[in-house]
């Protein structure tokens, strides 16, 4: 298939302050931008012609740099803009998922810690997840455009920790973007629904 | 600086003898103003953070250099507290020989005290006025790489199609050949035994506040920023088997 840039599902300036319409100019339009159009131009020719998005990330990841790091980034950065809303965040967390990350993950608060320690712990560029793996939920991190399918698990959350994704309204300081990320931004009824899905 | 003092502090840098020089002894009091105290620390800056302008704008060199530079150094001086061996030897050999850190701190040694050695070649070769290759340098790289417009070209090309965080090299060898080469995050030539001749950061707090998604423009506008005498005094360190960090 051959990627499109979805819109926003929200408009630029609707995650001020926690994420400004500076970043998200610069971010969707013009760095998924650029994934979609040099993946469709690393694709042009190759056996992933005509694959589905996951499948191409999951049969170019170690094989094929230039599809794996734009295809990483366009599957990414599309879940990316849904994991986020405005007014987003919060302590009221669908029920089962409420219930799984309890079961799985020490509780609330505890995810909180381990999800932004993820995060601030990768080093250089990459993502933060939550994600499940053989029926339980977990805390990984992945650079540069790596995400856990490619490590047999199903990501129903992530944050991007590239600079790009907060230099302009932070700085140096990724901890205070996971923060705000997790306080302010999560979109909790998106991650129940890939979380539906990751069955 | 004069030439000879920065050649001192070039050959020094790699070593924890700096702490004996005069810019080291400037180095030690700001960096104990910032940080906790530790074996490591970060140079003052050899010019004003607007020195670059408007190639590299003087908010990013100040938390280029007082941020990210600084928690790297901050970082390391963790690890020597229960470590001290790691600030025992050239932070050169340290480097070389990452299989001999601990395994606990080794990924953490090779991400941050690459880190440091990677800045502070970063400070060193830049700077205002920075004249024009010429004399040998300029001689290595006709022979090596093809000329100085093909060196800037093969160049740029290589710092954009690093994906992620990293650095772009020429290195240089002891026999004075030059090469081009790219690092992922902050992984230096050292690891390998090799030393940087001159680099760039690509990684985008290097750049994003100026250039933002514009990686190409940021490679292209920072050869204003060079300065090639100190690379001279690089080279000449490199053949001589003294060049540090």
């Amino acid at each position: 298939m051959t990627f499109t840039l979805p819109d926003l599902p929200y408009a630029h300036d609707a995650l001020a302050p926690y994420m400004s319409k500076e970043t998200l100019e610069f971010h969707h339009d013009k760095h998924h931008q650029a994934y979609v159009t040099n993946g469709n131009n690393a694709i042009k020719g190759t056996e992933f012609e005509g694959k589905s998005l996951e499948e191409i990330v999951k049969g170019s990841f170690g094989k094929n740099a230039a599809v794996f790091n734009n295809a990483g980034q366009h599957y990414n950065h599309i879940h990316f803009w849904k994991w986020m809303k405005p007014n987003g965040g919060g302590t009221k967390l669908p029920g089962r998922i409420e219930k799984k990350i309890n079961e799985d993950l020490g509780g609330f608060e505890k995810f909180k810690t381990d999800f932004a320690a993820a995060g601030a712990g990768q080093f250089g560029s990459g993502w933060a997840w939550l994600q499940v793996k053989g029926g339980k939920l977990e805390i990984a991190k992945t650079p540069n455009g790596e995400n856990p399918l490619v490590h047999g698990a199903v990501p129903i959350l992530g944050v991007d920790v590239w600079e790009h994704s907060y230099y302009i309204d932070y700085r140096n300081r990724r901890p205070d973007y996971l923060k705000a990320f997790v306080e302010n931004l999560i979109n909790w009824d998106y991650v129940d629904e890939m979380f539906g899905k990751a069955g | 600086m004069s030439s000879m003092s920065r050649r001192r502090l070039i050959i020094a840098a790699g070593s924890i003898a700096a702490a004996t020089s005069v810019s080291s002894r400037a180095a030690f009091a700001q960096a104990t103003a910032q940080a906790p105290a530790g074996p490591f620390k970060v140079d003052p800056l050899p010019y004003p953070t607007s020195a670059l302008e408007p190639h590299i704008d003087a908010k990013t060199m100040e938390i280029h250099h007082d941020k990210h530079h600084q928690a790297y150094v901050t970082n390391l001086n963790g690890f020597a507290k229960d470590h001290p061996e790691i600030a025992a030897k050239p932070i050169t050999e340290v480097l070389a020989s990452l299989n001999s850190v601990p395994e606990a701190i080794r990924t953490g040694v090779r991400n941050n005290m690459g880190g440091h050695a990677n800045h502070t070649m970063f400070w060193q070769i830049m700077g205002p006025n920075g004249g024009k290759p010429d004399g040998e340098v300029l001689a290595a790289i006709d022979r090596d790489l093809g000329g100085m417009e093909k060196l800037q070209a093969d160049f740029n090309a290589a710092g954009g199609r690093v994906f992620g965080s990293g650095w772009v090299f020429v290195t240089v060898a002891k026999d004075g050949k030059l090469a081009l080469e790219t690092r992922p995050n902050q992984d230096s030539p050292i690891m390998d035994g090799k030393r940087a001749l001159l680099g760039n950061d690509v990684w985008e707090h290097a750049y994003y506040l100026t250039y933002q998604n514009r990686r190409p423009d940021y490679l292209k506008a920072w050869w204003n920023t060079v300065n090639w005498k100190a690379i001279a005094d690089r080279y000449a360190a490199a053949k001589a088997g003294t060049l540090g960090v």
